[in-house]
């Protein structure tokens, strides 16, 4: 199951340089489809590394959710809010980037400093393999059947979540109670929220 | 046969590309201005400690691999996440007609 060392060096390098590469253009570049094709570029890579780490079952879970759901759903999400707009300049801007820049070198060093000097318990027991799979699926109906379930849970609030914050209109009477309602919004009060069914 | 755990690529290898990747993705959440942008940073840092998860996992806890497991769940929430602030920022973008992080001030003071 595992591939010659050499063969797994050269791989981890090319994954390592498109994660990192890619992941600098999802935040660095200007045109934000661009920057969302790169992200589904990232998560293959890591998909890739996944599978460097004998991990086949997550690194399909990472290609289904995340290119397939996550990047998509991002997509859409682009899409519907593509407003060419001039963002006004605000002052300081430069000062910021700089500083959030050095705050966001310093964390890097000290994760350096930690991976590199931490005494990891390496090796390990032997690698599991092509178990994996079955390891996973052992976990998740016994040890972890509780956040497996809760995860579930978690799944159907994001869905009623989520439809109910993105629907676009708004119910003339309140469910309880039968009373006519209008909610308006803080932001702008002077648009009328119900749509007005009379006039289609 | 090699085991990976003796390969040549070592742990801290893996650790050292996710701390890289993980601060690219703190300094796009806070320097972005774009919303959507934010949630890709957002997505970022997540697959951040997905790696780190995973390369503990097959380092360190060959056996057992409970960092797998972790990592499956970290996919779920990131997953809602994703779902829940895209329907956000839907919802903010009908209010302020703007994805312009600077302009979503109703909180400051």
């Amino acid at each position: 199951m595992t591939i010659a060392n050499s063969t797994e060096l050269i791989c981890f390098l090319i994954l390592g340089a498109v994660v990192v590469l890619g992941s600098l253009g999802v935040v660095l570049l200007a045109n934000i489809v661009y920057s969302a094709f790169l992200l589904g570029g990232v998560f293959m890579a890591v998909a890739g590394l996944y599978l460097l780490l004998n991990a086949s079952f997550v690194a399909a879970a990472q290609v289904l959710v995340y290119v397939g759901a996550v990047n998509v759903l991002i997509l859409f999400a682009i899409m519907l809010v593509n407003k060419r707009e001039d963002l006004k300049p605000i002052e300081g801007l430069a000062l910021r980037r700089l500083l959030s820049g050095g705050v966001c070198l310093g964390l890097l060093a000290l994760l350096i400093r930690v991976a590199l000097t931490t005494p990891w318990a390496v090796p390990g027991p032997a690698a599991i393999g092509v178990g994996a799979t079955e390891r996973i699926g052992e976990h998740l109906f016994t040890d972890y059947l509780l956040p497996f379930e809760l995860a579930s849970v978690l799944l159907l609030m994001a869905m009623i979540g989520a439809i109910v914050l993105a629907r676009r209109d708004v119910l003339e009477a309140d469910v309880g109670t039968g009373d006519a309602v209008n909610q308006v919004l803080v932001e702008k009060p002077q648009t009328p929220l119900l749509i007005d069914k009379s006039t289609s | 046969m090699p085991e990976p755990s003796s390969g040549l690529v070592p742990l801290q290898a893996f650790l050292l590309l996710a701390a890289l990747l993980f601060c690219i993705g703190v300094w796009g959440l806070i320097n972005s201005r774009n919303a959507v942008r934010v949630l890709m940073s957002i997505e970022l840092m997540l697959n951040a400690v997905n790696i780190n998860l995973m390369a503990f996992s097959s380092y360190i806890d060959g056996d057992l691999i409970r960092g797998q497991v972790f990592a499956v769940f970290v996919i779920t929430v990131a997953a809602a996440e994703a779902a829940v602030g895209l329907a956000i920022l839907l919802s903010l973008y009908r209010n302020r007609v703007t994805v312009d992080m600077e302009r979503f001030n109703l909180l400051r003071w």
